[in-house]
């Protein structure tokens, strides 16, 4: 039976050893052919020699998130081929360098392999080693061309922009590609039972990864400042915030910048110098991950307390800095909450996809200089680091910027008696005044929290209380102006809640689970401090579902201590251990529950009515890291 | 209440600046250090430099970390704004604020724990980075808030108020500064108004990054006999090698001279800097040198004080990075907003 546009693709490579663009020029193929696709890097904490795989989703469903089970492998690296023939799903197929002999008692009857000579091809056409090594990546792009149908002439074109400029370069590589598309057409029953084909569904779609977006928001948001200490998987936003405000900030004439990056000596020193440019009035940020985050922690507290706007993203990853720090988690929801001592919280917000990547980057730097607060954007290493189908991003040339109450020098003027921390509105939120605005109005000194209303030196514990109780009703002011959650379907009996990237398999997982007779309101979190609407939806249900990706349900604590709706109502489901969760997981976890707790479903079906069995018996199974391949 | 303004009465024979303004408008409010503290000469240094340099006071962004020293930018200029940030981490501020206003004359002041302890790490980062500010330790050799622990620089032997000897070897953050790449480091004493006021003004005008490590004494902690930090062993001890008069641009030169004694610098705003060599053989543009110079005295427990080294064409962060002369934070939307058009031609080429 042919099916299309429905596969999941896993290329087995060794890092350093040149995969990433041609398997980065086989995803942007079927992108360009229409195919929707979700791309996914699994690699190793190292520069050179271990093993990396790099999977595509293709699901013409636009199912997006990750599946368990691969239906077509390209082991390319001898070290994991073990793991990596067990991984393929029953019916798969495995595509291989038969050049040399392999061990055959890992062969399994119940797949197809796909043997191709490889180095053998290549040996009589290329002289330097160097180049038989790089072209062996381009030899299967040739081959899959090929086997799924992949439109050779746009292959071909791809080669010829990526190396326009290195003219030299590009004869060889189509030679390359045509020796593997040739060898497949030649011996190999072509096309698979897979394939792909071309669609017009993916309209103005852009492939893109989270972190790119953000850094573009942040640019569009009006961030000057970036200082930032490189920790994976958030470098490339600071990277990418120096590459495009290069080009889009820079002054054509003088060649002068609108903007600065720092990479500074570490954390501390990052949010330090975050602060201290919210502290005169530009917009800044930095970006980090858990570690980074734990060392900002003191800072925080004091910009929470100093009431100071800064913007950070946490692009999280899995456990400590010695622990998987090129795997993804959601682990750091309650550290950036409640990061600092003291009484502290910080609004967050979770983004799902690139487009909320920009959008969220640039709110929150309105949202900062509005809540003259640290405004911490949870990513993770799924949604930042994988390059991803997704809405083009979008600009309101309308759009302001609201800086949030900041006094000119007029504005000063027309004012008698003005005292930084007042709450002259009612939503806890005093006026600002940035060093240098009046020559004798509006300074004052800015500390922690050992002042009264008009920033003046005091230890009274009713002024301490006072700005206490007024820094609650700011934190209201803030649940209303983080992004609302969205919710969908209504009246069901019972809920699922999730964030972030745990967005990704949740469509795919709900239609499965509808499938089995379990029908359930959903709504997505996307910021913190929660609204009402996020209470009431708890609150509304007999139970609810909470789908999160570490081990202690973090924002199940957080809900719980937030919302103070009862604990016993909120069903964890959990995955941690480094890949991102996949429908399956979800899927399996839900109709657990509702098998141990004999709950009625609307109509008992077997499990895997769709989509097969999921299959866990994978390399990378729940709360596996996947072998010893992170460092 | 437990702070005290100052009354603003101005008594009407009090020297104006050329900006119209006396010295008292460049005070803080009265400080709460202990009678005879150090740190509260360096701030009335500070007050009479600012003045005498007629810069109005809002323009000046004070920036701090924690400590006695740290309270002091509330001590001086009332009319600016102030950061007393977080202990050790007051240079990643400063950097910060500079980066954003870069037209603001940025005072940071620290103490030796805040800058040779905890933040001996960003001490050492924004001497490389050459964020354009006066950079001012206060250094008593204790950690005054903490009640008299033992700080970084505080010199091996020299013992604490009971007698008890530090067992090690002291961080001397003149030679870091030095060797790090400061352009423009100096060290004086609270007690040597005349040595310590010109030193501040050249700093606050000079281009780049300039440090003055003041010994400042701890009269709670520090001032005892044993002690290196004391203001006995500073005017015993105490050795003076460049000293620097500042003259204002456009001001007459009054002072005679020996010819050959004196060497003029040209500060960036049209003012000089007389630096009249004590020791002929010391030559202040030479790092090595002056290297050399602080670690011998050193050696021999003296303290060397004066301008130690300057590098009048220097430049600063911002000529590193090459960023706009319009200050970051008065940019808005049309400066920094690409726009709907440019983000199209982004979306493409993510096609
Ligand atoms: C993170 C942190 N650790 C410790 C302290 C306590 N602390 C306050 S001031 C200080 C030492 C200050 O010494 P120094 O910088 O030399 O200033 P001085 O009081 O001597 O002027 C310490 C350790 C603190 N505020 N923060
Ligand atoms: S304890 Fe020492 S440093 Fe602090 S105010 Fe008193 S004398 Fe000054
Ligand atoms: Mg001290």
């Amino acid at each position: 039976m042919t099916t299309y546009n429905d596969f999941v693709i896993r290329f087995a490579n060794v890092n350093g050893s040149g995969s990433a663009s041609a398997n980065g020029m086989f995803a942007k193929a079927l992108f360009r052919m229409g195919v929707p696709i979700a791309t996914r890097n699994i690699f190793p904490s190292n520069i050179e020699g271990l093993p990396t795989w790099f999977e595509v989703r293709v699901s013409e469903d636009h199912h997006h998130g990750r599946r368990e089970g691969v239906d077509l492998m390209v082991a390319m690296n001898a070290e994991t081929y073990r793991e990596d023939v067990a991984s393929v799903v029953p019916g798969g197929f495995l595509l291989y360098d038969n050049s040399k002999g392999l061990d055959r008692r890992l062969f399994r009857a119940d797949i197809t392999e796909i043997g191709i000579p490889i180095a053998k091809l290549l040996l009589p056409e290329f002289a330097d080693p160097k180049q038989r090594k790089l072209f062996k990546n381009i030899v299967y792009l040739g081959a899959l061309s090929a086997l799924l149908n992949i439109d050779f002439e746009v292959i071909t074109g791809m080669v010829s922009t990526q190396y326009r400029g290195k003219d030299e370069l590009i004869a060889p590589n189509i030679h390359a590609l045509e020796i593997g598309r040739g060898y497949a057409r030649e011996y190999l029953d072509c096309p698979l039972p897979i394939q792909l084909r071309r669609t017009a569904g993916l309209g103005d779609s852009i492939m893109i990864d989270g972190n790119t977006a953000a850094a573009l928001g942040a640019i569009y948001g009006g961030a000057t400042i970036c200082a930032w200490y490189p920790i994976t998987p958030s470098t490339s936003m600071a990277e990418a915030f120096e590459k495009h405000a290069g080009q889009l900030r820079t002054e054509t004439d003088t060649g002068q910048r609108k903007f600065a990056v720092l990479q500074a000596e570490d954390e501390l020193s990052a949010i330090g110098i975050v602060i201290g440019a919210g502290w005169n009035g530009a917009r800044a940020f930095t970006a980090t991950s858990g570690p980074g985050l734990s060392l900002m922690s003191e800072f925080l507290g004091l910009a929470y307390f100093a009431e100071i706007p800064a913007v950070l993203f946490d692009i999280q990853r899995a456990g400590p800095s010695t622990g998987m720090p090129t795997r993804t988690q959601q682990g750091d929801v309650l550290l950036a909450a409640y990061a600092s001592h003291g009484d502290t919280k910080h609004p967050l917000m979770f983004p799902s996809t690139p487009k909320e990547c920009f959008d969220f980057a640039a709110d929150a730097m309105d949202l900062a200089d509005r809540l003259q607060t640290p405004v911490i954007v949870l990513s993770d290493l799924e949604v930042g680091m994988n390059d991803n189908l997704s809405e083009p991003l979008t600009w309101d040339d309308e759009r302001r910027y609201d800086r949030g109450k900041v006094l000119s020098r007029e504005d000063l003027d027309a004012i008698e008696d003005y005292g930084r921390y007042v709450d002259v509105d009612g939503d806890g939120i005093g006026y600002r005044t940035l060093p240098g605005t009046h020559p004798t109005k509006g300074a004052f000194f800015t500390r922690g929290t050992s002042r009264d209303a008009y920033a003046r030196y005091t230890e009274a514990p009713e002024a301490y209380t006072e700005n206490m109780d007024r820094l609650l009703v700011k934190w209201r002011t803030a649940a209303s102006l983080v992004p609302a959650p969205e919710i969908s379907g209504h009246g069901h009996r019972a809920g699922i809640v999730f964030y972030g990237s745990t967005a990704m398999p949740m469509g795919e997982a709900l239609e499965r689970l509808a499938d089995d007779g379990v029908q359930l309101d959903a709504m997505r979190i996307r910021g913190f401090p929660f609204s009402q609407e996020v209470t009431e939806f708890l609150y509304r249900h007999e139970f609810v579902f909470l789908v999160e990706q570490n081990r202690d349900a973090q924002m199940k604590t957080l809900l719980v201590n937030e919302t103070g709706v009862d604990a016993a109502k909120i069903v964890p489901v959990l995955y941690y251990g480094g890949m991102s969760i996949s429908a399956d997981i979800i899927q399996e976890s839900v109709l657990d529950h509702y098998e141990k707790m004999r709950l009625p479903r609307l109509w008992a079906v077997g499990r895997g009515t769709r989509g097969g069995t999921p299959s866990v018996q994978t390399a990378i199974g729940r709360g596996d890291p996947g072998g010893d391949s992170a460092a | 209440m437990t702070f005290v303004a100052k009354p603003r009465v101005h008594h009407p024979l009090l020297p104006t600046n050329e900006v119209g303004l006396t010295r008292r408008d460049y005070e803080g409010l009265v400080s709460t250090l202990c009678a005879g503290c150090g740190h509260d000469s360096v701030s009335a240094a500070i007050v009479q430099a600012c003045a005498e340099l007629s810069i109005p006071p809002h323009q000046f962004a004070k920036v701090s970390g924690i400590g006695c020293s740290s309270k002091t930018p509330s001590y001086f200029l009332g009319n600016s704004h102030g950061f007393n940030s977080v202990h050790g981490r007051m240079p990643s501020v400063a950097t910060g604020a500079n980066l954003a206003n870069r037209e603001l004359y940025c005072i940071g002041v620290s103490g030796d724990g805040d800058s040779a302890s905890i933040g001996i790490g960003q001490f050492a980062h924004i001497v490389r980075r050459r964020i354009n500010m006066l950079y001012i330790v206060d250094n008593n050799g204790t950690y005054g808030l903490t009640k008299g622990q033992f700080s970084a620089t505080n010199d091996k032997g020299s013992t604490s108020k009971k007698g008890v000897p530090n067992l090690y070897e002291p961080i001397d953050l003149v030679s870091m500064a030095l060797q790090i790449g400061a352009s423009f480091v100096a060290r004086s004493f609270s007690g040597d108004k005349t040595q310590l006021v010109p030193l501040i003004k050249a700093g606050l005008l000079h281009r780049g990054f300039a440090f003055i490590d003041v010994i400042s004494p701890c009269v709670a902690f520090n001032n005892h006999n044993g002690s290196t930090k004391s203001y006995d062993y500073l005017r015993t001890r105490g050795a003076s090698v460049v000293t620097a008069d500042f003259i204002a641009a456009g001001e007459e030169i009054t002072a005679d001279y020996a010819p050959g004694e004196v060497e003029t610098v040209h500060m960036p705003d049209g003012s000089q800097l007389r630096l009249r060599k004590l020791d002929t053989s010391y030559d202040p543009h030479n790092r090595a040198h002056a290297l050399e110079h602080v670690l011998e005295a050193q050696q021999e427990g003296e303290v060397v004080t004066g301008l130690l080294y300057v590098d009048p064409d220097a430049s600063d962060c911002h000529e590193i990075l090459d960023t706009v002369e319009t200050p970051l934070n008065a940019l808005g939307e049309t400066e920094l907003c690409p726009g709907s058009e440019a983000l199209d031609r982004i979306n493409a080429s993510f096609r």
